[in-house]
């Protein structure tokens, strides 16, 4: 840009002025920018604008960074309305009677809800659903209603619905056009969501035109229908449509569309060159962008536009959407009506699951062009991407939809064109990927770091692995997985050294196998196959500096540097007295109290020199550790079954505690969670759990390798009705054979995934034992059953290691920097405000 | 300056096992002291700078491209035993201090070396 600094306006702080703003103040570029807010506050987050009802705040909703406008000098003018545009003086006048003058002008004023001029749509309790001030006329009006209708059936309609039957009203929606969703759906999927919504106790009344909203009488408004019905509510909401908000443009003579919109180029310049226009009241391409994707495209182009860069701002963008309306599915790609010409098209419908698929495919049945999907929308990433890159279908399409048919074809990565965006928050294609690979990047860790992707939801992750894995060997370059710089092995590898050498050290393992003195990485996945191998003490000497802090210190390391004190509940049974004795000692150690997810009991805030103390009066009292700190086995979730519960079938609290003292300081890759089930209702959730037991009325049924966590996966039935010594055989072998192969840090879930072969291969070994290892998996873990033996006992009467647990090798004082606040009558550490307030007054130590 | 201002004794050598650390205070300052299996002996400041608490002490030792470092117990940064200075970020040190072994006891120089990559 020229030396001079250039004064720019922009008309409109909505989510698309606001990403406006930041790209350009991240382009550095130097000019005198004015910002009109026709709003009280400053860009707020619209698409979650319904979350205000479910407790969100403005302040949750703003989309503002701190001090952002004061910082970057931006001057922020709220309530202030541009009402006019003098083009010839290049000067905006503002409803404050200013006139600000301006070298570029930029319009993001959105677009404002279409209200039907039907009579009576001005009465008091009529809303529309926008901006936060709306949402608040109609909490209030809610607040004095009992009834409530939506006039319109899109997106937007039946958000404002689901809001609706969430503030406890009879909720209606009406519709014009004889189906829901007629923008995005095809008629059977509009049928289809109509039976789900409707099954959520909302009513739903299409192909009706609202003629006149009249007075009620029980209620406070009749709807009065052209076909003569009538419909009694007490307030409304329209969500009609939208209507771009032009009027600036259209009053200033700058060209707008017939239906409205100010026509762009792909620079998003209008007719006038000094004037631009961006998000949902720009009309490029004969087409108005109602989603908050393409106005973030147009901002990004354009600010990079403004910065110097000479490509085009805008080439149009894709409207498939995937959401979550009132609880369902849906999911709409491109031409979902199959309107292109000589389209055919792929059903799939299972009414009584509610689940509806339909694939829309071009003439020569070559390419994807459309696809609905409702009630199960997980086709949807995998659709887009053939949709979006032209991908070649597959012989039978249908494999595509069809429900778990054991190999749905996958697009292997290879077949995406390097435009395919792959990290979808930090808009990283595969091109970029590639381009950083050539560059050197090797590991995902490199990839973050130079490509941004991956970084912000990591819902991407798995993809950017498989495009490195991809690249990296049709470049030539074997995907290495070793461990780290120190071992040229996989965990695997290792593992199967140390059981073949009979490695019993760290030493001995880095002098034959590796190199250098080891590593945060290496050490800890070391010490945990010795012990899964040898079940060793670990607090020996020996693997002492291999242990994570954790392991080392038996508790888990919180945010302030103390250690949480767990100890083991099996099965989630406990005594009073058992309570008491727990309650007791966590109030006079002031720790903070709360009972799991894992049916038991935390403590935390444990300095590391009160550790053996609590412990010791723990061990006394007949508790043992819970392994909370370590890669091991957790806990045995169980419901109470049939020794209470009317519909038990087995005592699933009696299994669980066998299986929890079975396995009990069982060392893995990761850690390693069960569950056992009393019937098929399944209160204890066995099927997202590792390993997981449910009882029939024959004996029990056995699921393996579900997950909750970062990504949750349903177990596998692995086999029926198994006797109590057959299910415990089973266990121990899938155990057994998962530490023996796992990678590091890998969850059954995810080794499950990675096994070839799948769910047979592993019922094969284990069920027919296919690989004849399965006496010597049995053999093994019993060995490591028999050699239990509780961490925290054995560390209690062994003074070397309680050596380690003092604060300061030369001060009995401990850590005087630890400070603590009071909330809900329990202890928690300070935060960092909090700790300045404190030093200011008087330290306060606990 | 006589010994006993500019040095302090801390303990026996034999109270940090062979690749571990333990914490201590030298003039109320909290530092991290390290052993390796050849009795080498590095201190550095305790304070991790990226969670805020006193914990470098119960890090893993380990090296990196030849580099003695420890791994932050928290979120896993490494910072090299011979100057602190954090490899994943270079404008971050701990601090170090001078330290000598007389027999058998660590004894540690009370002026902290700060030196910025
Ligand atoms: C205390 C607890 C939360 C609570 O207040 O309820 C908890 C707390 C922690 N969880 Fe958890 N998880 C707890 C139940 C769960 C559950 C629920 C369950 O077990 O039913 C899950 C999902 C189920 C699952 O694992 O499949 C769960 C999934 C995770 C994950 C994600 C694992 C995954 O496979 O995606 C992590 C991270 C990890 O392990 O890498 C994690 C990690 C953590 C860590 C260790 C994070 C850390 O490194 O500091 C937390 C510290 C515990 C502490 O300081 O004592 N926690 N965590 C629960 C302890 C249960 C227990 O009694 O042992
Ligand atoms: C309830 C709801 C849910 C939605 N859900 C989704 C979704 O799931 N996915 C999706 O992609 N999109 C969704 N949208 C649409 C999305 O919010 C819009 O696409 C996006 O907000 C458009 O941004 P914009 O900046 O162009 O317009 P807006 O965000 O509307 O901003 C325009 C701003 O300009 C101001 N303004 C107008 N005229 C003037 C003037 N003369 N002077 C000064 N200021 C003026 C307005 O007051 C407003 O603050 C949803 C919208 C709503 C209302
Ligand atoms: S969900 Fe996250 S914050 Fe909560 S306990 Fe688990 S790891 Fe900690
Ligand atoms: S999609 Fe890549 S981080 Fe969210």
């Amino acid at each position: 840009m020229s030396g001079r600094t250039d004064k720019l306006i922009v008309i409109g702080n909505g989510m698309v002025g606001q990403k406006f703003l930041e790209s350009l103040c991240e382009k550095n570029r130097d000019a005198d920018i004015a910002v009109l807010c026709e709003e009280s506050r400053p860009a707020y987050d619209r698409v979650q604008l319904s979350s205000y009802f479910s407790g969100s705040s403005a302040d949750d909703l703003s989309l503002v960074e701190g001090d952002f406008f004061d910082e970057k000098g931006i001057n922020l003018k709220k309530n202030c309305t541009a009402i006019g545009i003098d083009r010839k003086s290049k000067t905006v006048q503002t409803s404050d009677g200013d006139e600000l003058g301006y070298d570029k002008l930029v319009i993001a004023t959105g677009s404002f809800p279409f209200v039907p001029p039907i009579p009576g749509n001005d009465k008091a309790h009529c809303h529309v659903y926008r901006t936060i001030e709306d949402l608040e006329a109609i909490k209030a009006s809610a607040s004095e209603s009992s009834s409530g209708v939506v006039i319109g059936g899109g997106l937007l309609g039946l958000e404002a619905a689901k809001a609706l039957k969430d503030l406890g009203l009879e909720t209606h929606v009406v519709e014009f056009a004889p189906q829901l969703m007629a923008v995005q759906l095809d008629e059977r999927g509009g049928a289809l969501l109509r039976k789900k919504i409707e099954s959520l106790g909302v009513h739903v009344h299409t192909g009706k035109a609202t003629q006149e909203i009249a007075d009620g009488e029980q209620t406070r408004y009749q709807l009065k229908f052209s076909d003569g019905g009538t419909l009694n509510v007490d307030m409304l909401v329209f969500s009609a449509g939208i209507r771009p908000q032009d009027a600036l443009a259209r009053d200033c003579g700058l060209e707008v569309g017939e239906r409205g919109g100010v026509v762009v180029d792909d620079y998003c310049r209008t007719s006038d060159p000094d004037i631009y226009a961006i998000g949902e009241v720009a009309l490029w391409n004969g087409r108005i962008y109602g989603l908050v994707a393409p106005g973030y495209e147009m901002a990004r182009g354009l600010a990079a536009h403004l910065a110097g860069a000479d490509t085009p701002c805008f080439q149009g963008a894709d409207m498939s959407t995937k959401l979550k309306l009132l609880g369902v599915e849906v999911g709409s790609i491109g031409d979902a009506h199959a309107r292109t010409e000589g389209a055919h098209t792929c059903l799939f419908e299972d009414s009584t699951a509610g689940i509806y698929k339909k694939l829309v495919i071009s003439a020569d049945s070559q390419k994807l062009i459309g696809a609905v999907l409702i009630g199960d929308t997980s086709d949807y990433g995998n659709l887009l991407q053939i949709a979006l890159n032209d991908i070649k279908l597959p012989e039978n399409p249908a494999s595509l939809i069809m429900p778990d048919m054991g190999d749905a074809p996958g697009i292997g990565v290879d077949s995406l064109p390097d435009r395919a965006t792959i990290c979808s928050c930090n808009n990283v294609s595969k091109g970029d990927l590639c381009t950083a690979i050539d560059a050197g990047a090797v590991t995902l860790a490199d990839l973050k770091a130079q490509t941004a992707a991956s970084s912000s939801c990591g819902g991407c992750a798995a993809l950017v692995k498989q495009v490195l894995d991809a690249e990296l060997s049709a470049r030539g370059i074997t995907v290495k997985n070793h461990l780290c710089e120190h071992f040229s092995y996989s965990r695997q590898e290792l593992y199967h050294l140390v059981r073949v050498h009979e490695i019993k050290t760290f030493d001995a393992l880095l002098a034959q196998f590796g190199s250098g003195c080891g590593c945060d990485i290496c050490k800890p996945a070391v010490a945990s196959i010795l012990a899964s191998c040898w079940n060793d003490y670990v607090l020996s000497p020996s693997l002492a500096g291999l242990q994570d802090t954790n392991d080392y210190f038996l508790g888990n390391l919180q945010k302030d540097g103390t250690y949480s004190v767990v100890p083991r509940v099996p099965g989630g049974e406990i005594t009073p007295q058992g309570l008491i004795t727990i309650g007791d000692i966590a109030k006079r150690y002031d720790l903070y109290t709360k009972i799991t997810g894992g049916q038991r009991i935390d403590l935390f805030g444990a300095r590391v020199d009160q550790l053996p103390g609590i412990w010791q009066e723990l061990v006394d009292a007949g508790f043992e550790s819970g392994h909370a700190y370590g890669k091991a086995m957790r806990t045995v979730k169980s419901c109470v079954g049939s020794t209470w519960c009317r519909y038990g079938v087995q005592d699933s609290v009696g299994m669980a505690i066998f299986l929890e003292q079975r396995y009990r300081g069982l060392r893995a890759p990761h850690k390693i969670k069960l569950a056992v089930s009393g019937c098929t209702r399944e209160c204890a959730e066995a099927q997202g759990k590792d390993i997981g037991v449910i009882a029939t009325e024959k004996g029990w049924n056995l699921y393996v390798c579900g997950n909750g966590g970062m990504r949750p996966r349903h177990a596998e039935l692995f086999a029926v009705d198994l006797d109590n010594d057959t299910l415990v055989r089973y266990i121990d072998r899938i155990l057994m054979f998962y530490i023996r192969t796992a990678d590091r840090l890998q969850r059954t879930s995810v080794w499950r995934e990675n096994l070839e072969g799948g769910l047979e291969y592993l019922q094969d070994v284990v069920v027919n034992d296919s690989l004849s290892i399965g006496s010597e998996l049995e053999k093994q873990m019993q060995l490591i059953v028999d050699n239990y033996a509780c961490e925290w006992k054995a560390t209690l009467a062994d003074e070397e290691s309680l050596k380690r647990f003092r604060a300061f090798v030369n001060d009995p004082k401990p850590d005087e920097q630890l400070v603590y606040v009071r909330e809900r009558e329990q202890r928690r550490p300070a935060t960092e405000d909090e700790k300045l307030a404190m030093q200011r007054t008087d330290t306060m130590e606990v | 300056m006589s010994m006993e201002e500019e040095w302090v004794a801390v303990c026996p050598t034999t109270d940090i096992l062979p690749w571990t650390g333990v914490a201590a205070r030298i003039d109320g300052q909290q530092v991290a002291i390290f052993r390796t299996a050849d009795n080498e002996i590095f201190v550095i400041g305790n304070h991790d700078p990226f969670s805020g608490a006193n914990v470098i002490s119960r890090g893993i030792v380990g090296d990196i491209d030849g580099e003695l470092v420890v791994a932050s117990p928290v979120y896993k940064q490494h910072f090299r035993l011979r100057d602190g200075i954090c490899i994943e970020d270079a404008q971050v040190s701990l601090g170090s201090w001078p330290v000598r072994i007389f027999d058998g006891i660590v004894v540690v120089g009370r002026h902290q070396q700060v030196r910025a990559a």
